[in-house]
């Protein structure tokens, strides 16, 4: 019988990874999501299936020692929250560029600089749109509950591994520290070395007699070159935009309105959109699971039938400008957020939307 | 069955593992449950504050803006709550230390000495079970025998000898209210 436990997402995360059978976790400390870390030492995972887990010296040291151990066919991750998570941003443009498979978390908090400690999505701008340089992408799964936090540890490295991509799951200090129940997936060993060289031919496994040697690199000194890798990487930015693009529908059918939030915000948002509805206002809401592939195509068909879309995010208007290149100026499309760590609560969603579209000015 | 609660007061006295408790005793009994803490300094001596909602249905939100209870343990957290209880809803407060109790008459206010009662007790640390023993006793969520499960799954092995001053304490907290 499957057990239902009950924990905070942070530490879902760490069972989940444990069970997966990943190889290595490299991380730094940092609230709001240290109990991924601190879970990872209690579990004590290297007595039982082998895995890694490394308290680096800071967050590059962690993305590297990721970069290291991805290029080798392992699955590896890291956790971190969001000025950690700008100390990577070198990295996983590296990681990107060598098309190699791992699982970066960020839970947000809020900044910009240090900032505070509060839940933020402040960085759906540095997660989507490529917080490193160069022109790259990488998949980001945006979970809202516990049972997510645990569910996309196996799904982010499935695709991480698909794609040979690096997969953020970019969570919040909401999700992060809440607990709920959870189901965690089933327990299986780490890949056999034979395993990972016959799945990962790319991988840098030490060289048999029969082959060349693997050498991965970012580094290409001829231009046409570099743009042929270019040209690689964004066909496999369109093949994931057209294979994996993720999102949940609630209330659309009848939606006059509709309401668009990722992760612990839209479960916000559904309480807001639910007590409404008990007044007759019918809203819906998109909830975008994957924030990179963008569900544009739902919003942009939903655009033609409701009146309005209110974007409600914990920042100051980021995922707004997707929805509104998806919406296409049928209908306004207007934000309401809370900055710096404030968490705003139904009551709040449901002003701010009443106040946008119901009250005539 | 759904029943929103907010536990406040001083980090320190508890109210966060209370929460906890009732969280593990939801699941206990199979309800759909949610613990959101104000995490961080807080939990160093200011106030603390945690979300639990139990439910037979999914629950959407973790945050809230009224409760159906609210369990108040200070002044500064009964300044911020007092207005937040939906009307018709309980409010429950510890009278130590609180200088201007709740005004509202469209809720039901219990006064509970917790406090004072972990002088009978002869130990300060049974203050939080004798807070939510009063909870369950004006707000009986979930039976007394899943809070005593969930005090399992939350206390490490090495304190379960513990577990019958808790259940004492749990029962003095019953006692207390009128």
């Amino acid at each position: 019988m499957e057990e239902v436990k009950l924990m905070k997402g942070n530490e879902a995360i760490a069972h989940a990874a444990v069970r997966y059978g990943v190889d290595g976790y490299f991380g730094y400390p940092i609230t709001p999501q240290s109990e991924v870390l601190e879970t990872l030492e209690a579990l004590m995972p290297w007595e039982t299936t082998g895995m890694v887990v490394l308290q680096a010296e800071s967050e590059v040291a962690a993305i590297n020692m990721v970069y290291g151990g991805a290029s080798t066919g392992k699955a590896v991750m890291t956790s971190s929250s969001s000025p950690g998570v700008s100390l990577m941003q070198e990295g996983l443009s590296y990681i990107a560029a060598g098309e190699l498979p791992a699982l970066v978390v960020n839970v947000m908090r809020g900044g910009p600089g240090l900032g505070t400690i509060h839940p933020s999505q402040a960085d759906y701008f540095q997660a989507t749109k490529g917080g490193g340089h160069g022109d790259y992408h990488f998949i980001v799964l945006a979970p809202a509950t516990v049972q997510e936090m645990a569910d996309f540890v196996g799904l982010g490295f499935d695709l991480a591994f698909k794609y040979r991509t690096p997969v953020m799951m970019l969570a919040d200090g909401i999700v992060g520290q809440m607990m709920e129940k959870v189901v965690l997936p089933p327990a299986r060993p780490r890949r056999t070395e034979q395993e990972i060289a016959e799945q990962c031919p790319w991988a840098v496994t030490g060289r048999p007699e029969w082959r060349k040697p693997n050498v991965l690199t970012t580094l290409e000194l001829d231009s046409y070159k570099m743009e042929e890798n270019n040209h690689r990487y964004q066909q496999t930015y369109d093949l994931i935009k057209r294979n994996e693009v993720r999102y949940k529908e609630y209330y659309t059918d009848d939606a006059e309105y509709l309401m668009v939030a990722f992760g612990s915000i839209a479960r916000i948002c559904l309480k807001a959109i639910e007590d409404a509805r008990e007044r007759g206002i019918k809203i819906g809401l998109i909830r975008p699971v994957t924030l990179w592939p963008f569900p544009d195509e739902v919003i942009s068909e939903l655009s033609k039938k409701v009146k309005g879309i209110l974007v409600v995010e914990l920042n100051a208007g980021q995922m707004i400008e997707d929805v509104r290149m998806a919406a296409k100026d049928r209908i306004p499309v207007y934000h309401f957020g809370r900055l710096g760590g404030i968490v705003p609560n139904p009551q709040e969603v449901i002003d701010a939307f009443e106040s946008r579209f119901l009250k005539s000015k | 069955m759904k029943e929103e609660i907010i536990i406040a007061g001083f980090g320190g006295q508890g109210v966060l593992s209370m929460g906890k408790i009732l969280a593990y005793a939801a699941l206990t009994d199979n309800l759909e449950v949610t613990w959101m803490p104000s995490y961080g300094p807080e939990q160093r001596g200011g106030t603390a504050n945690v979300t639990v909602i139990l439910s037979d249905s999914q629950i959407s939100s973790p945050v809230l803006d009224t409760f159906d209870t609210a369990v108040i343990l200070n002044q500064q957290s009964l300044d911020k709550f007092e207005s937040k209880v939906k009307p018709g809803g309980t409010l429950i407060y510890d009278s130590y230390g609180i200088h201007r109790p709740p005004q509202r008459s469209d809720i039901n206010i219990y006064r509970v000495d917790a406090m004072e009662a972990t002088f009978d007790m002869k130990n300060a640390k049974t203050y939080n079970m004798i807070v939510l023993g009063a909870l369950l006793k004006i707000r009986p969520v979930v039976p007394v025998e899943s809070v005593m499960e969930g005090l399992k799954k939350v206390l490490p092995v090495r304190h379960h000898n513990l577990l019958d001053l808790n259940r004492q304490a749990i029962m003095k907290g019953m006692e207390l209210v009128k």
